[in-house]
């Protein structure tokens, strides 16, 4: 997934870096599946191939000109700045993590034990998400409207009075 | 420990690729990879050893399983990455519209 993930900032082409990219939300997929994931890694699947299919329909027929990276020194120096920055963060949070393996269930233990008297949903995940924290499954359907409502308004042709 | 170690890596790569790239598609792809990194520690974090996913079964006792919690909270923020991903490209094919280009450098004219 790294591999994929560097393939795809490093390349040239447009298209090609779009694909490896999908490729690496496949291999996020997969990686959930094997993390026993299953609900996770389907909607990965599809949420994956819509996105994909959003990115090459914004960088199809578009002449693409290569873009030259100016003032190499600089621009790279700064970055790598910000990354060290992040990285002295993520240390110290690192500590805090529980160890791979042994994940801290406070909460999930409640709703493991009394999820299927109370929802009556099989799938714990299903009866989190849409009987324990309802609220949060609705401010998901609003953002989803709202940035429906924001692509429409961006690429919509009539209405235009002051277009040339 | 080394699942963080490369997750981090992974967060990395994406940071590394919105601050330096200057094509706009290049820094959709950065916030993209950013977001899987995010997803795939959540669920890194959830995981426990020899357990079974979070599915009950008719007559099996459960004795171990994934944290379920977690795995609710990457539902929600996947199918969120999905809808900004859609508004930021949209926003992207009005400036190549515009402009006539994805380079950032050259989007400068802040005309209405």
């Amino acid at each position: 997934m790294v591999l994929g993930a560097i393939v795809a900032v490093e390349i040239e082409d447009l298209l090609s870096s779009v694909i490896a990219v999908g490729a690496v939300g496949l291999a996020l997929s997969m990686g959930f599946l094997i993390l026993k994931a299953p609900d996770l890694a389907i909607v990965q699947l599809v949420v994956e191939i819509l996105c994909i299919i959003i990115l090459i329909r914004a960088t199809i027929k578009k002449d693409l000109s290569i873009i030259k990276n100016g003032r190499w020194f600089f621009n790279t120096f700064s970055t790598l700045l910000f990354i060290f920055c992040f990285l002295v963060f993520a240390y110290f949070a690192l500590k805090e993590l529980p160890s791979f393996g042994e994940p801290i269930m406070r909460v999930a233990k409640e709703y493991i034990r009394q999820g299927l008297s109370k929802t009556g949903a099989t799938n714990i995940v299903s009866s989190i998400i849409l009987d324990f924290r309802g609220y949060d499954t609705l401010g998901e359907a609003t953002v989803l409207f709202t940035a429906v409502i924001g692509v429409l308004a961006i690429m919509r042709k009539v209405g235009r009075i002051n277009e040339k | 420990m080394i699942e963080y170690i490369l997750c981090l890596a992974l967060f990395c790569i994406g940071l590394y690729c919105v601050l330096r790239k200057r094509n706009i598609i290049k820094i959709v792809i950065g916030l993209g990879i950013i977001e899987y990194a995010i997803n795939l520690l959540f669920v890194l974090t959830s995981y426990r050893m020899n357990s079974r996913a979070p599915v009950l079964d008719k007559g099996v006792v459960i004795t171990n399983m994934v944290d379920p919690l977690p795995h609710a909270l990457v539902l929600t923020n996947i199918v969120i990455g999905l809808a900004v991903t859609a508004l930021i490209v949209a926003i992207a094919i009005r400036l190549y519209e515009k402009y006539g280009t994805f380079d950032i450098t050259k989007i400068r004219k802040l005309r209405g």
